[in-house]
């Protein structure tokens, strides 16, 4: 009973549980459709958490890495032929090594510069995508072949239900355990003070670029896999604003909390689904929501409601 | 010097100053109060776009300009008051998102005030270029430049003559020191967001018979202004102007000799090599990290 109520096993049990009771609630392709995005949007959170959250650093480029892993996938099976199945890894390695080779430089700035750094590599990306028309389609985005498993093309929602499934509970598994690691606990103490850890003998640097890489590649996978799942993609998923959901998808959720990087997902990702009757207005409830819950909530949803949960308990 | 290379560098000094003046904006406030405001942008959207309503609304121009102004100078007071003092204390990271999300709702509401489509504004003295050195440049080119450099002289005064201005300076070495010298610390920040719209909605204004507007126009103006104030060293006002300057003519001679594709690219790319090899700007000094 002790084990269930860590948030290593219980956490990742009530998740599978969710998952597997999920498909009840879902009647129609569209449900099943927003499920899916919830589900590839928490995969990049529950890695950019580990860097935001738990190294308690800021990345406003992550959307860059999602969309290099999305447009590596998409050019090596369109243009060349490749598998899906190796295109994924080998996009995934690419985006790795390219963000091992920016992290030393821009992981040494702090606060809005590091904030400005990401976000300035972010932009690059995203121009570079949408001026190589050769390769990407430019602005008008490309499509997509589709996923095959066996020989078979992978159209069906349901079947991606299970595929993103599976990624999002083998990452926040891994997720988990990097937390309960050592590695977890100098990101904690990086996060707490980067002179005081470094005086400890942990190496600031090398645990950063780890995390900064980690989610990088997170980022990639996803990117990949949402790619094939649209058959179609565009620069927009490369975009500062792309960027931006994702880390207040984290900020949301919860700084620190593997669960909430995945509750803010759903939260950030269901409501445009929302909002998109209120057509004109769309933009001007999405800021003002932005606005209010970090104003009202800044720790985020999942440590907020915790702490009253706790606080209710205690009485 | 060849007649191209001075067209190339009238139009670098150009968008120059507009990012000058959106970089002083973003300094004036992290000075006072340490946010970055990505709001910054729509300061410039609101400027240009509310000028070109009232004008078709029929008003003479220097009246709709002085109204525009002054709704822009609101908004900066409401955000202040509405977003930024409420959540006094919050993180880098929910100040960051708190400003995005108000950036993304001035958007929102401009889109629904006025609408999606671009607009124009007539010159404020006719369009027929003057002939500089065998380079051509349009009436409006020479407002903005006269006109950014009479606001820099402006705020120079301001910051080092009044007693008001020095208190502003103040507050940004020592927010608490301040406080207890007897300066209105909360003043200080209004004033400085006050003043941050005031600059961005000059800076729309001047530019919007350049370049055309919607209610999207802000967000890259906001960022190469932004870029303009890291260049330069954040929170060093001077440091802004040079670094809008730096980013404007790298980018107008990017565009003329390398290509007018990578043309926006050209802000990011100098944002990095400056991050990485001067992380305290060009002009910035080389401070210490206290424990």
């Amino acid at each position: 009973m002790r084990r269930l109520s860590q948030a290593r096993t219980g956490g990742l049990l009530s998740l599978v549980i969710v998952i597997v009771l999920l498909p009840l609630a879902l009647d129609n392709i569209y449900h099943y459709d927003i499920v899916i995005r919830i589900g590839i949007n928490a995969i990049v959170c529950v890695g950019l958490n580990l860097f935001i959250g738990y190294a308690g650093q800021i990345s406003l480029g992550h959307a860059g890495f999602f969309a290099l892993g999305a447009y590596g996938s998409a050019i090596l099976t369109g243009h060349y032929s490749w598998p899906a199945w190796f295109a994924l890894p080998a996009s995934a390695a690419a985006v790795g090594m390219i963000a091992f080779v920016v992290a030393r430089p821009i992981l040494r700035l702090k606060g809005h510069y590091l904030a400005m750094g990401t976000l300035g590599m972010g932009i690059i990306v995203f121009i570079v995508i949408t001026q190589e028309v050769a390769l990407t389609g430019g602005p008008d985005g490309m499509p997509v072949p589709p996923l095959t498993i066996a020989g078979t093309e992978i159209y069906s929602e349901t079947t991606w239900y299970w595929i993103i499934a599976t990624v999002l509970v083998a990452t926040v598994w891994l997720a988990l355990n990097i937390v309960d690691s050592p590695i977890g606990r100098a990101l904690r103490a990086i996060h707490g003070s980067e002179p005081a850890s470094s005086v400890m003998g942990i190496n600031v640097a090398r645990y950063k670029a780890m995390v900064f890489v980690i989610s990088a590649v997170i980022a990639s996978v996803a990117g990949s896999l949402f790619t094939h799942y649209s058959g179609f993609i565009t620069p927009s998923e490369a975009g500062f604003l792309h960027s931006v959901e994702l880390v207040t998808m984290v900020v949301l959720g919860g700084m620190a909390s593997t669960f909430g990087a995945v509750v803010g997902a759903g939260l950030l990702t269901a409501l445009p689904q929302l909002l998109a009757t209120l057509r004109d207005y769309e933009m001007l409830v999405f800021g003002a929501v932005l606005m209010g819950t970090m104003i009202f909530m800044p720790h985020g949803l999942v440590p907020t409601i915790a702490a009253m949960f706790q606080r209710w308990r205690r009485k | 010097m060849s007649a191209e290379l001075l067209q190339f560098i009238f139009s670098g000094l150009t968008a120059g100053a507009i990012y000058a003046l959106v970089g002083l904006g973003f300094s004036i406030i992290y000075n006072a109060s340490q946010v970055i405001n990505f709001a910054q942008g729509e300061f410039v959207m609101i400027g240009g776009m509310a000028t070109v309503s009232l004008l078709a609304a029929g008003l003479p121009m220097p009246v709709a300009i002085a109204l525009a102004v002054v709704a822009t100078v609101a908004v900066g007071i409401a955000l202040e008051k509405l977003a930024i003092e409420p959540a006094r204390g919050a993180s880098i990271v929910t100040l960051i998102i708190i400003t995005i999300g108000a950036s993304i709702f001035l958007r929102g509401l401009a889109q629904v005030v006025w609408d999606r489509n671009f607009h124009s504004m007539p010159p404020f003295t006719g369009d027929t270029p003057i002939n500089i050195g065998g380079a051509s440049v349009v009436p409006q080119s020479l407002w903005v430049l006269g006109c950014t450099v009479a606001i820099v002289a402006a705020l120079w005064a301001f910051f080092n003559r009044t007693r008001f201005g020095k208190a502003i300076l103040a507050t940004s070495y020592n927010s608490d020191i301040a406080r207890l010298m007897g300066i209105n610390v909360r003043f200080v920040l209004l004033f400085s967001f006050a003043l941050a719209a005031l600059l961005g909605a000059i800076a729309g204004v001047l530019i919007t018979p350049i370049i055309l507007t919607n209610y999207q126009v802000g967000v890259l103006l906001g960022l190469k202004g932004f870029s303009a104030a890291i260049v330069g060293g954040l929170g060093n006002p001077m440091g802004a102007i040079a670094g809008g300057f730096v980013v404007g003519i790298a980018e107008s001679i990017t565009a003329g000799y390398v290509s007018s594709d990578y043309k926006d690219a050209v802000a990011f790319v100098i944002i990095l090599l400056v991050l990485f090899f001067r992380p305290q700007g060009l002009f910035g000094r080389r401070g210490a990290e206290r424990v």
